[in-house]
């Protein structure tokens, strides 16, 4: 081939788009799941959260014509999603594990449930800002098409860092996350941190998710996500716990992903299902390399291990 | 001082009651402003529920808390911080994960929406210089020293212009030496900066050398208070206990012929954090010795138990065990009659929900008499030799079917006990077999080891409490950030050489 030098730098300029794009519902998901787990939770739910929210965005873009709406509501539903999963969790004997596999596929379920008539309809995308205008190559511009939505995940990564760090809540809800007896004794009421914490981060999954319908790939069908809700959680566990590493990781996790279509588009095809399940492979690989008989999980928060 | 100072903090005829245990009943406590108050009492007395009757964690059933000469409704405990009284918990309250900073940050009743780190930085390092300890205040929690902990606690609660503190059991986790420091500096600020502190403890050397006065509590009733120049260690023990206490002295019996039957070296150990925790340990016991390892808490000394028990593997170095390679097995250790009485022995020696007779049969359940060939096991010869036990070593159990987590904690201890010193035992290995236990319960498992040894068995005694260890070890090693860094005998021990080098100074 005479255009390989040109083939593989495209290969890498679509990589780094396909990051930003890929890696932008990751991205809110495990800023949700990074919110809730700093609060002493873990959401497994997040994932029909995310799918919810790509239903009911898309549904509600579709169906008032405005995509920014559809955020709106996906963030909402995914915020109900996550009362509903706390108000369960604080019941006595309610491990959180189970009660997010049971949210994931309650979530699941009636996102398909509901999405049955939006399948076919086609509702209007959210807007992206065209960072590559300067190029003449279409590959160039494809892949610098920044949407909206990853500049607010990026804004909100680093000010969940500041918040968490010098806002009185924020220190608050790191207490509650890391000693539930050293919360109470200051009087702070746990049960309601951690379940504003887990309604915002089912805000952030469902939001997430409405990136997925109104964006990338952007359309409504079952088979929308391929466990996003799942990796994030995975994620975090990568991230310590940091959103800035949240933020560096969902990238890393969305280059991953654009691998192989990335490779599809420049003519390797071969493996082209090896390449897909790269995010998959990573997910693995990371939680193989942070599990240890011998050692606990550094930043992690200490209420996490109480389950 | 000689003026006597009015009352600070008064709790008058308090009486608490959980379902049918009685654990305060008419109790009164009096504190005077800018002096030292001990409130002693054995393990179960109900200090700790008095003071947190005092904090507003529990509502006294009858009875009042006056703050200065007002009865205060104290609900919360939040209400306690507002009014300018602090408790140091037993347990650190401290956020490991969180810096120094953070953790004094957070513990203020009423914090500004947002936090001005540099300005707050600025103001709590002026703060620092007044405070009788120093420490960095960038430092991780994680990276502090169980003392440097406690120090952080007692600041964090003096920053907050505290004018009644209390601290729980101040000294268990400090070394002889930093707990004179600790109390010590709390004396001087309370003589001088109108501090009142009330300390409980069951230690009379502290009551002793820095309370002012002294409240003395037996089980959940008030048993009288006093100026503690007015009083001495016996008087102190007798209203502990209620009666006088003859201390039967240990018998030690020369021993002949010593072997050597428990040797371990360079054993290399890393703690549930990665961090190694022992760091090349090598030592030896005798038949008929007690070796006793003495140290603060957190340096090795609970990893070095769970290797020896087989709770953990060792990263390197050896075990032997008469003269044999020693890892941990429950062959080896029925070969070797390698016993074990480990620390909170409900949790490390005992399944709480399983019957009394079931946990005395753990180590020999596999075993003809209680079990027949193909693996069954035979239940009457199990309860027979529990009735036995039970009678044997006293313990006090509704019957050999009571599940053991029903039992009292010094009858959790005899359970165990019984069980790994009813037969012949040459190697024993004990971890502060007396924490939280009653005097009498101390003497008697005292009694026991001092026995064992004196039928021949090597015994290595890990314990916090010096003066256990003083008592029982024919050779005393003190162990510091997983290394022994000192060896002496209790006949030649000085207080103040172990205590330096138990701070690894």
């Amino acid at each position: 081939m005479n255009d390989t030098g040109l083939g593989f730098s495209g290969v890498l300029i679509a990589v780094l788009g396909g990051a930003v794009r890929v890696g932008t519902p990751f991205l809110f998901v495990s800023l949700g799941e990074c919110l809730t787990e700093k609060s002493g939770r873990i959401n497994l739910g997040l994932e029909g959260n995310l799918i919810m929210g790509a239903m009911s965005g898309y549904a509600v873009a579709y169906l008032s014509g405005s995509p920014w709406l559809g955020v709106l509501v996906a963030g909402t539903s995914g915020m109900l999603l996550g009362f509903l999963h706390a108000l369960l969790c604080q019941q006595q004997r309610v491990n959180d594990i189970a009660v997010g596999i049971a949210m994931m596929m309650f979530g699941t379920g009636l996102a398909f449930y509901l999405g049955k008539s939006f399948i076919q309809p086609v509702a209007p995308r959210l807007p992206a800002i065209a960072l590559g205008g300067w190029s003449d190559s279409a590959v160039v511009r494809a892949a610098l098409d920044i949407n909206v939505l990853f500049i607010i995940g990026t804004l909100l990564a680093v000010a969940m860092a500041w918040f968490f760090r010098h806002a009185k809540w924020g220190l608050l809800l790191r207490t509650v996350g890391e000693s539930r007896n050293a919360a109470l004794a200051m009087g702070i009421n746990v049960h309601r941190v951690r379940l504003y914490a887990t309604m915002a981060g089912g805000f952030l999954a469902g939001v997430g998710g409405s990136f997925l319908s109104l964006y990338y790939p952007g359309s409504w069908n079952e088979g929308l996500s391929s466990g996003q809700g799942l990796m994030a959680v995975a994620l975090v566990i990568f991230a310590r716990w940091n959103p800035l590493y949240c933020l560096y990781t969902s990238l890393l996790f969305g280059g991953a992903a654009a691998l192989g279509p990335a490779l599809q588009s420049v003519g390797v095809s071969g493996g082209y299902y090896l390449f897909n399940a790269a995010p998959y492979i990573l997910t693995l690989g990371i939680m193989m390399m942070t599990a240890s008989s011998q050692q606990r999980c550094a930043g992690m928060p200490g209420e996490l291990s109480n389950v | 001082m000689n003026t006597v100072s009015p009352y600070v903090l008064e709790a008058i005829n308090i009486s608490k009651r959980f379902g049918e245990l009685i654990a305060l009943d008419n109790v009164t406590l009096k504190l005077r402003a800018a002096s030292v108050h001990a409130l002693l009492g054995e393990n179960g007395a109900g200090k700790s529920t008095l003071v947190k009757c005092i904090m507003g964690y529990y509502q006294p059933d009858v009875g009042e808390v006056l703050f200065g000469d007002r009865q205060q409704a104290i609900t919360q405990p939040h209400d306690a911080l507002l009014l300018g009284i602090g408790m140091v918990y037993q347990h650190f309250t401290l956020i490991p994960n969180m810096s120094v900073a953070e953790n004094i940050i957070l513990s203020r009743p009423r914090l500004p929406l947002i936090i001005h780190w540099r300005k707050e930085m600025a103001e709590l390092k002026r703060r620092m210089q007044g405070m009788p300890f120093q420490i960095p205040l960038d430092a991780p929690i994680t990276s502090l020293s169980a003392g440097e902990k406690q120090k952080v606690e007692i600041i964090k609660q003096l920053l907050l212009n505290t004018k009644v503190l209390i601290l729980d059991e101040p000294t268990s986790v400090l070394t002889p030496t930093e707990a004179d420091e600790v109390l010590g500096k709390i004396q001087t600020m309370s003589r001088e900066q109108h501090l009142s502190v009330l300390i409980i403890t069951h230690k009379f050397r502290e009551v002793m050398n820095f309370a002012d006065e002294v409240t003395v509590l037996r089980k959940g009733r008030y048993v009288g208070s006093a100026r503690v120049d007015q009083v001495s260690p016996p008087i102190l023990a007798a209203m502990m206990v209620g009666h006088e206490i003859i201390n039967t002295p240990l018998q030690r019996i020369p021993t002949t012929n010593p072997r050597p039957l428990l040797k371990i070296a360079d054993l290399k150990v890393t703690d549930d954090a990665g961090v190694t925790a022992l760091t090349g340990l090598s030592l030896s016991v005798n038949s008929g010795e007690i070796v006793g390892i003495a140290g603060v808490s957190g340096n090795g000394q609970r990893e070095l138990m769970q290797v020896m028990a087989g709770q953990r593997a060792a990263h390197s170095g050896s075990i032997t065990v008469n003269a044999e390679a020693y890892t941990a097995s429950r062959a080896q250790m029925r070969r070797h009659k390698f016993h074990c009485l480990p620390e909170e022995p409900l949790r490390n020696a005992c399944v709480a929900s399983m019957s009394v007779a079931d946990n005395l049969a753990f180590r020999r359940f596999d075993r003809p008499p209680f079990a027949v060939h193909n693996g069954l096991l035979n239940r009457k010869a199990i309860t027979q030799r529990a009735k036995e036990l039970i009678h044997r070593f006293a313990i006090k159990t509704p019957g050999p079917s009571t599940p053991v987590g029903n039992l009292s904690g010094g009858n959790v201890q005899r359970t165990v006990l019984a069980r790994e010193l009813a037969d012949e035992v040459d190697v024993l290995l004990v971890a502060n077999p007396c924490f939280g236990l009653d005097f009498g319960a101390v003497a008697d498992i005292h009694q026991q080891i001092m026995a064992a040894r004196n039928r021949g068995t090597a015994v290595l005694l890990i314990s916090e409490d010096l003066d256990e260890i003083l008592e029982l070890s024919d050779r005393l090693l003190v162990i510091s950030n997983g290394k022994l860094v000192h060896e002496t005998t209790p006949e030649h021990a000085e207080l103040t050489t172990i205590g330096k080098f138990m701070a690894g100074h």
